[in-house]
């Protein structure tokens, strides 16, 4: 049997466990193999149709594109099927519990979606006149009021395209107000518990990293980092709830301490979604926070992003936020800020961190999310977060090591290790057999304070149903692991690819996609003339 | 509300396996006096879905959409048709709700899109690698810079006067606190753009690299194969910055004109205005030598334990998960959905599509360039271009957009708000042509501007 295509691709055909029988497509039922684009694509294939060049025009100063690019195309039925059966391959929140600590996959709301595809917010360009965008500006106004409240802050900076991003401008802001004063300083200190944007965010704002460690029930040493704190601190990054999943009782009295040396709290927010509506930041005397708002306000991730990061700011530090920014006139009416009209209104301003006004197609479904919840739904919604993950803590203790279990109750997610797993199987194993048992598995191996950590996050959308079948996998899986069952190291077995080899990809990196050496007489892309 | 699926009773059965008496003794590591009893005051409660829709289409309706404008802005985000696929794809829950691909065996649809993503970047840049995207162009052009320092080991980059001046500002932001040189200065609208001027002034530096649009701000295209040379010469990197990857359809690649790092905008496939974003940054290397220095994610190939073919994100020793403060760039993301959709529309032009699609574009332009020429007081400034030009007026050209967007007419960028503090450049304004602009649109924004300026 030849391959189901000209291109020299070649399913794999592999016997199926336990069974003589094999395909000879590679596809199993329902479950379908699917070729690269380029290896059922032709450059002559259109999936579009335009209107065939004509004349000559040509003023493209001499830099006309001379061959072939070999950019693969597809017709509209074909490419409906190819993105269709990769998205087969996927799991996702919409199949089930998605249960990522420190990453916050909870439902992602359908009306978010068709709010961000008005015409009116999607069909806009960033530099249309200000007075045919009032709307648009509205949305950010709004949803930056929402984000002030709620922390309990004095601005926010809207523009930064994902947390790590608004880490950054988080520092740039202390990193100017420092500077705005004369006082110029080196070290950013950083709890080893932090995320490792944290550290790498400080040095690429120019600083240098000096770790703090962690307490022994899972919280920073306020005096190791009291005994640090000094005039060469410019300040110090914290996550809180933190990435133990424990709220950090000292936070108030960490910040007293640092602006007394005069330094600036720079708080990572990415679990923010434990505390809104119970906590203010801001009386917890933070000086900047990022928002990640497709963590805490639910804006679909797909499959690696975008993300949104707005940083809310203390009065101390407002005044340098990045342009653009809005701001509501006496008349009501919501006003661009930008390099224009900055003057002498906002000299303070560091500058710009990207091209026009950050994700305004995160801002309107956050906004959405955040309206349809309002006070009283966000509120319940940290609170079933918390509940949800301390239900999952108590009823996974005795089967599980719960290192810092005796902490106090947990936040918005539950952390587990691989302590007591014989036989040699670890966290690794475990969560390649949630992905048999038809969950996402947690995060692996993260915070890296706790030897083979597995962090559970449920989120505030799953059911009670749903959570004790999780229970009932994980405590299965749990004494499995807990009686060396060999089985689990070669998990998954139901999933459309087995273990994948990880080393041979960073070994010999294949990163594109190369036309593979046609044996004679079968044609490639490239050299087809359509089919 | 309608998003949280707990009863009460579940809410009691939990806390009782917990033993705990309510939620809020889940919180008792907050101290008391910060901790909210209650929701906070002044802010709404929750609204229905018909309640939340009609606040939104509200604002919605108080934006001039671009679809009810004859249309010409462009100057770094692109109104392009979208098809229909494109969006219904990126629908599918199962791309859309999905996280980083962190578990290949069970996302392999986003992984193969992003190796599929990764070749068709590499391709339209004239490239060996493109990583699995970044936040946007600008942020991009920012890293592209950061990795030309770490692979020379200098810290000067010298920007061409037709890099976008968003670009530039964010550029000049980062490198404040990076310690970084940077040599930038506003548009000479010459028709050449200076390059004489931008290689003499690379002999007599030692950059890092050399940062130059293409086609850059103004419209303006050049052959960047002097330049490479140049910067070559001086062991520096060239950095070639596109804003429209439809562009690509029809002029030379970066890559083939010596480009060491591509950098660009790829919003214009796929993923629509959106007042600014999320846009799609693109990052591609030629030589592959120079993987280990780029940021981002990167999706490569392999095999699983049964030898089908499969793919993993790789190269991660570079990353800040791994490497922490060591790390490449704190990026940690990228934008998947951005990508997915890029991808697909590609995908759906192939290369007669897209080559077809670029000179429509490049056509309609033309038509524009020479009715605009017609209007009196008007000169086109650019000899070449590809869909987007700039034109001097014989007045400020900030009043006169405001003017025509008063009657229905979105006419382009003035170079007045881009470059507010260069009194030089207020009477140019940048015009963009798609093929969403019909010939009708281009007689009415002649006619309008004819007008208003008279």
């Amino acid at each position: 049997m030849n391959a189901p295509n000209q291109s020299g691709w070649k399913p794999a055909m592999t016997p199926v466990s336990g069974h003589a029988s094999q395909t000879v497509t590679g596809n199993r039922a329902l479950m379908l193999e699917e070729p690269l684009i380029f290896e059922i694509g032709t450059t002559a294939t259109t999936g579009v149709d335009l209107p065939t060049p004509v004349g000559g025009a040509n003023r493209l100063g001499g830099l006309a594109r001379e061959g072939e690019i070999g950019l693969p195309g597809l017709s509209e039925p074909e490419t409906i099927r190819h993105y269709t059966r990769l998205s087969r391959q996927n799991y996702a929140i919409d199949l089930g519990l998605f249960p990522l600590g420190s990453c916050t996959m909870k439902h992602n709301p359908r009306l978010n979606e068709k709010v961000a595809r008005m015409p009116g917010f999607l069909d806009v360009h960033p530099l249309q006149p200000v007075d045919t965008v009032r709307g648009a500006l509205e949305v950010i106004d709004e949803l930056a009021q929402w984000l002030i409240t709620l922390t309990g802050m004095h601005g926010v900076a809207m523009t930064p395209k994902a947390g790590a991003h608004g880490e950054l401008c988080g520092i740039l802001c202390i990193r100017a107000a420092l500077e705005a004063r004369g006082d110029p300083r080196e070290v950013i200190l950083v709890p080893e518990s932090a995320h490792g944007t944290n550290p790498a965010t400080a040095a690429f704002a120019g600083y240098r990293v000096e770790n703090i460690p962690a307490t022994a029930e899972g919280r920073v040493d306020l005096a190791a980092l009291k005994a640090r704190i000094g005039p060469d601190v410019a300040g110090v990054m914290i996550t809180n709830p933190n990435t133990c999943g424990l709220f950090e009782r000292d936070m108030k009295a960490i910040s007293d301490a640092v602006h007394a040396a005069g330094g600036y709290v720079y708080c990572d927010g990415a679990n923010f979604n434990a505390i809104v509506g119970r906590v203010r930041p801001g009386d917890l005397g933070v000086d900047a926070m990022h928002i990640n708002l497709h963590k805490t306000f639910s804006t679909p991730h797909g499959g690696g992003g975008p993300g949104s990061g707005p940083v809310v700011l203390s009065e101390a530090l407002s005044p340098f936020a990045p342009l653009p920014f809005t701001t509501r006139r006496a008349d009501g009416t919501v006003d661009l800020i930008e390099e224009e009209n900055a003057g002498e209104e906002h000299p303070h301003t560091f500058g710009r961190m990207c091209a026009f006004h950050g994700q305004m197609g995160m801002f309107t479904r956050a906004l959405a999310y955040i309206l349809s919840h309002g006070a009283d739904g966000l509120r319940q919604a940290s609170g079933d977060a918390v509940l949800n993950a301390n239900y999952l803590l108590r009823s996974l203790d005795d089967v599980l090591d719960a290192p810092f279990g005796a902490s106090g109750p947990c936040m918005h997610e539950a952390l587990f290790s691989d302590k007591g797993f014989a036989g040699g199987l670890t966290t690794l194993d475990l969560a390649k057999g949630m992905i048999d048992e038809g969950f996402h598995p947690m995060t692996m191996y993260f915070p890296l304070v706790v030897h083979g950590a597995m962090l559970v996050e449920p989120t505030e959308t799953e059911s009670k149903a749903g959570l004790d079948q999780l229970v009932l996998a994980l405590r299965s899986l749990a004494e499995r692991a807990r009686a060396g069952d060999e089985s689990l190291k070669t998990a998954p077995h139901f999933a459309p690819r087995r273990r994948l080899d990880e080393t041979l990809a960073a070994r010999k990196p294949v990163l594109a996609w190369e036309k593979p050496k046609a044996p004679a007489g079968e044609p490639t892309l490239n050299e087809q003339g359509g089919r | 509300m309608r998003y949280l699926p707990l009863t009460d009773s579940d809410r009691a059965a939990m806390l009782s396996v917990i033993g705990a008496p309510d939620v809020d003794a889940l919180f008792t590591d907050v101290a008391a006096e910060q901790y909210l009893k209650q929701p906070i005051e002044g802010l709404p409660a929750h609204a229905s879905e018909m309640a939340v829709e009609r606040h939104m289409r509200r604002l919605s309706n108080k934006n001039l959409a671009a679809g009810d404008a004859a249309f010409f802005c462009g100057a770094g985000a692109y109104r392009h048709h979208v098809p229909a696929t494109v969006d219904h794809l990126i629908q599918r829950g199962e791309f859309l709700t999905a996280y980083t691909p962190y578990q290949p065996e069970i996302a392999q649809g986003t992984l193969q899109m992003l190796f599929e993503f990764q070749s068709q970047v590499a391709r339209l840049y004239g490239c060996a690698v493109a990583n699995a995207s970044m936040y946007d162009g600008s942020t991009a052009c920012w890293e592209a810079i950061s990795m030309a320092g770490r692979v020379t080991k200098r810290n000067l980059a010298i920007l061409h006067e037709g890099l976008h001046p968003h670009y530039v500002s964010t550029i000049r932001t980062m490198a404040k606190f990076t310690g970084d040189s940077i040599a930038d200065r506003a548009p000479s609208l010459q028709a050449d753009g200076g390059i004489g001027e931008l290689i003499a002034e690379i002999e007599a530096n030692e950059p890092s690299c050399v940062v130059v649009q293409y086609p850059d701000v103004l419209g303006r295209v050049y052959d960047l194969s002097p330049i490479a040379e140049a910067a070559h010469a001086k062991g520096a990197l060239l950095i070639a910055v596109n804003t429209e990857p439809v562009a690509l359809g029809a002029l030379r690649s970066p890559g083939e004109m010596g480009a060491d790092i591509v950098v660009g905008e790829g919003q214009s496939l796929g993923v629509g205005l959106q007042f600014g974003g999320p846009y799609l940054g693109l990052f591609a290397v030629r030589d592959p030598k120079h993987v280990r220095q780029m940021p981002g994610r990167l999706c490569g190939e392999t095999v699983d334990a049964e030898g089908k073919r499969g793919f993993v994100l790789t190269l991660s020793t570079r990353e800040q998960h791994i490497r922490r403060e060591k790390a490449t760039s704190n990026i940690c993301t990228n934008s998947g959905l951005c990508a997915l959709a890029f991808t697909i529309h590609l995908t759906l032009l192939g290369e007669a599509g897209l080559r077809a699609l670029a000179a429509e574009n490049h056509r309609l332009a033309c038509v524009a360039a020479d009715r605009l020429a017609k209007v009196p007081g008007v000169k086109v400034l650019n000899d070449s271009f590809f869909n987007e030009f700039t034109i001097l007026l014989p007045t400020d050209a900030r009043p006169v957009v405001r003017d025509l967007a008063h009657r229905n007419v979105l006419a382009g960028v003035s170079l007045g708000r881009l470059y507010p503090a260069e009194e030089q450049l207020s009477h140019g304004l940048v015009i963009a042509v798609t093929e969403t602009a019909s010939e009708e649109d281009i007689e009415t924004l002649a006619s309008a501007l004819e007008e208003s300026i008279r």
